[in-house]
């Protein structure tokens, strides 16, 4: 028998030469007269490693990273084949403490199957909570949902059933199911991954939501930075379309669900899920007012359930081992699993799915293992480029949603963005405004133009001038975007400014001395 | 509009006519066969999809996506977000930038290359990250965009 060599085609390890690897390892075993089967699997998520390549063996899958093309002979000459021993020698993958002490409820297939083969799909548990949804009334799965606790993990943290349950009991000739995959913050890539890497575990998600609130047709609104999840998901939208588990009749039973991707255009604001449902209606994506809400007026006027790919990707588990097998995980409000991002200055960045209730500080040094650069951790940003910069004595916060409220924080999307002692937290507020000017919809005055105001004050602070006087504008331009913009973008950019404000005001007043001296030489 | 546009571009209307919020995947469909979406087809587009020239004019611009003249031969993205910041980023654009001589969103004088600023390619964990055409490159450093534009020069 031919040994399973897995070479990752996910786009991280792609942007390591992971498609270079692939074909190095394949000419080698050629050249050497070996047989070998290569497997294009998704990546485990311990992206410093990559390229990790994996070979199977009697003791289960080997792994050797981070591996180059100029390892391939080397790797063949120490055996890897059968596990042998080489610089680069890992060992048992499910072995390594960073991925055996994680909770891999969402992710328990990623980085294992090869994405877009159905038969792997379904050797490894797939379908099994659609087959379970079929045999029960959509009452009943609303309500295995609700029962879950499971929240909106796009950063909302809405209860998944709650919404779903306002869709169900909507009378209506069209309903739809739109999955958010505009997934825009800074920091976050597991609804890439999800999508890359086990692209029938979202489909599957969707279409349990279809039969609960009895929609038809669904969308994946798929930001345009993503050109391998794409290919990723259609491929796999195709292949599960042929098999029965999509269009009409599926798995033989009354039920009909239909599901397109649809390419977003780069408008970061199209995450927020009105101005997505215009962007998908062929709009500019201009934010609406709520009410009325999309679970009753969505998409072209329908009762639409909007979520994101990890809630979506979250409900097949939750319909195969139920609503108790999910709820037990977690701490007080926050029910069942998050997957973490681990992102910017940190030596082992990664995804990581915990249990609510892992701390901060866990992450970064436990999972993360500190700075990449070897200088101490300064600041972390959670949740995007919305989130809270919190500091030092903030990292044992436990996440929960709860929890970080309390600190005047938000969890978001899962994405934890490091930064060490030489960040300038006076510039990352500069740019929190600068981002929020770039993509603002336009639509409300204190995100269109408090944005803009928001970078000539931190221009001002930066040059040292009336640092005071225009420290007390950036708070009440906060207050005034805090309390008068309409959704999230204009509403949370002062999260990003006012905690750096907050936790590091000495890097606000490094130009101040400076400026004094200035302003006494030249009192215009 | 380079000759055999039109009838590229009545193609796509013809393909997109009818289906439901297909602006969107009919300038897609546009700009991914002629690499940009020429404003003398606003027109053509609009009767094609019911709706105003206005209309089709609003929605090309509101996305950072949707270009309105010809591209260079290849799109270089550069990642701006935070934690291609926390990795450095500033300094690789600043690079980027004087290495083909133009600022974000122009293309190098041989129409070799334009460069983008791009918000987040989901590659946070390898920062930081650019997009050259589909392809992703991780933890990019000066001597990788020296690679990649040798070899363009080369070829």
């Amino acid at each position: 028998m031919s040994v399973r060599v897995y070479v990752p085609c996910d786009s991280g390890a792609l942007s390591m030469g992971a498609e270079r690897v692939a074909k190095a390892i394949c000419a080698e075993a050629e050249r050497r007269g070996l047989v070998i089967e290569l497997v294009r699997n998704g990546s485990r998520g311990l992206y410093w490693l990559e390229t990790l390549v994996e070979v199977g063996t009697a003791d289960g899958r080997v792994a050797y990273g981070p591996v180059k093309v100029a390892d391939v002979a080397s790797l063949f000459d120490a055996d890897f084949l059968n596990g042998g021993a080489h610089a680069l020698h890992l060992g048992v993958t499910d072995d390594l403490p960073w991925l055996k002490n994680q909770e891999r409820l969402t992710f328990a297939r990623v980085g294992i199957t090869d994405p877009v083969s159905l038969d792997d799909y379904l050797a490894h548990d797939g379908y099994r909570g659609l087959r379970n949804a079929l045999a029960m009334t959509p009452d009943a799965i609303v309500q295995q949902v609700t029962d879950s606790g499971l929240r909106g993990r796009g950063g909302a943290a809405f209860p998944t059933g709650i919404k779903w349950k306002t869709v169900a009991g909507c009378v209506a000739d069209q309903k739809y199911i739109v999955c958010n995959a505009d997934e825009g913050d800074s920091g976050t890539y597991s609804d890439r991954m999800i999508m890359e890497d086990d692209p029938y575990v979202l489909i599957e998600g969707m279409t349990i939501a279809a039969i609960a609130v009895g929609a038809t047709q669904g969308y994946i609104y798929l930001r345009s930075e993503y050109p391998h999840a794409l290919v990723s998901l259609n491929t796999a939208i195709e292949r599960a379309q042929a098999a029965g588990y999509l269009g009409e009749h599926i798995l033989g039973s009354a039920h009909t669900f239909h599901l397109e991707v649809r390419r977003a255009a780069g408008a970061y604001v199209c995450g927020e899920e009105t101005s997505l449902l215009e962007s998908l209606e062929g709009k500019r994506g201009l934010v609406r007012f709520k009410p009325p809400l999309p679970a009753i007026e969505g998409l072209f006027g329908k009762p639409t359930v909007v979520n994101n790919v990890i809630s979506l990707a979250t409900v097949p588990i939750v319909l195969d081992k139920g609503a108790e097998y999910y709820r037990d995980y977690g701490m007080g409000r926050s029910r069942g699993t998050l997957p973490i991002q681990l992102a910017g200055n940190i030596k082992q960045p990664g995804l990581v799915e915990k249990a609510f209730g892992v701390t901060l500080r866990e992450l970064l040094y436990d999972y993360g293992g500190g700075s990449a650069s070897g200088r101490p951790i300064r600041a972390v940003q959670v949740g995007g480029p919305l989130g809270a910069y919190l500091p030092e004595s903030q990292f044992d916060t436990p996440l929960d949603y709860e929890k970080f409220s309390e600190i005047w924080a938000v969890l978001g999307h899962g994405g934890i963005v490091a930064f060490d002692d030489t960040v300038d937290m006076a510039k990352m507020a500069r740019y929190a405004f600068e981002f929020c000017a770039v993509e603002s919809c336009g639509k409300c005055t204190p995100c269109r133009i408090g944005s803009t105001r928001g970078v000539e004050v931190m221009d001002n602070i930066m040059q040292g001038k009336q640092v005071s006087k225009n420290i007390a504008l950036v708070r009440d331009l906060s207050d005034t975007l805090l309390n008068g913009s309409l959704c999230a973008l204009g509403g949370m950019t002062p999260y990003p400014v006012l905690s750096a404000l907050n936790h590091f005001p000495e890097d606000f007043s490094k130009a101040s001395a400076i400026a004094s001296e200035t302003a006494l030489a030249d009192p215009a | 509009m380079v000759q055999g546009h039109n009838e590229l571009i009545a193609e796509k209307i013809e393909a997109h006519r009818g289906m439901a919020g297909g602006l969107l995947p009919l300038l897609h469909a546009v700009q991914d066969a002629i690499g940009y979406i020429p404003e003398e087809s606003y027109l053509a587009i609009a009767e094609g999809m019911n709706l105003s020239v206005a209309e089709v004019h609003g929605v090309v611009g509101f996305y950072h996506h949707f270009r309105t003249h010809a591209p260079g031969r290849h799109i270089l993205q550069v990642c701006r977000a935070e934690s291609c910041q926390a990795m450095g980023c500033s300094e690789l654009e600043t690079y980027v930038k004087a290495r083909l001589g133009v600022d974000y969103h122009g293309t190098s004088a041989d129409h070799a290359v334009t460069l983008e600023p791009v918000y987040c390619l989901g590659n946070c964990a390898l920062s930081p990250a650019v997009m050259f055409d589909e392809q992703v490159l991780g933890r990019v450093d000066k001597a990788t965009i020296d690679e990649l534009l040798n070899t363009l020069e080369a070829a």
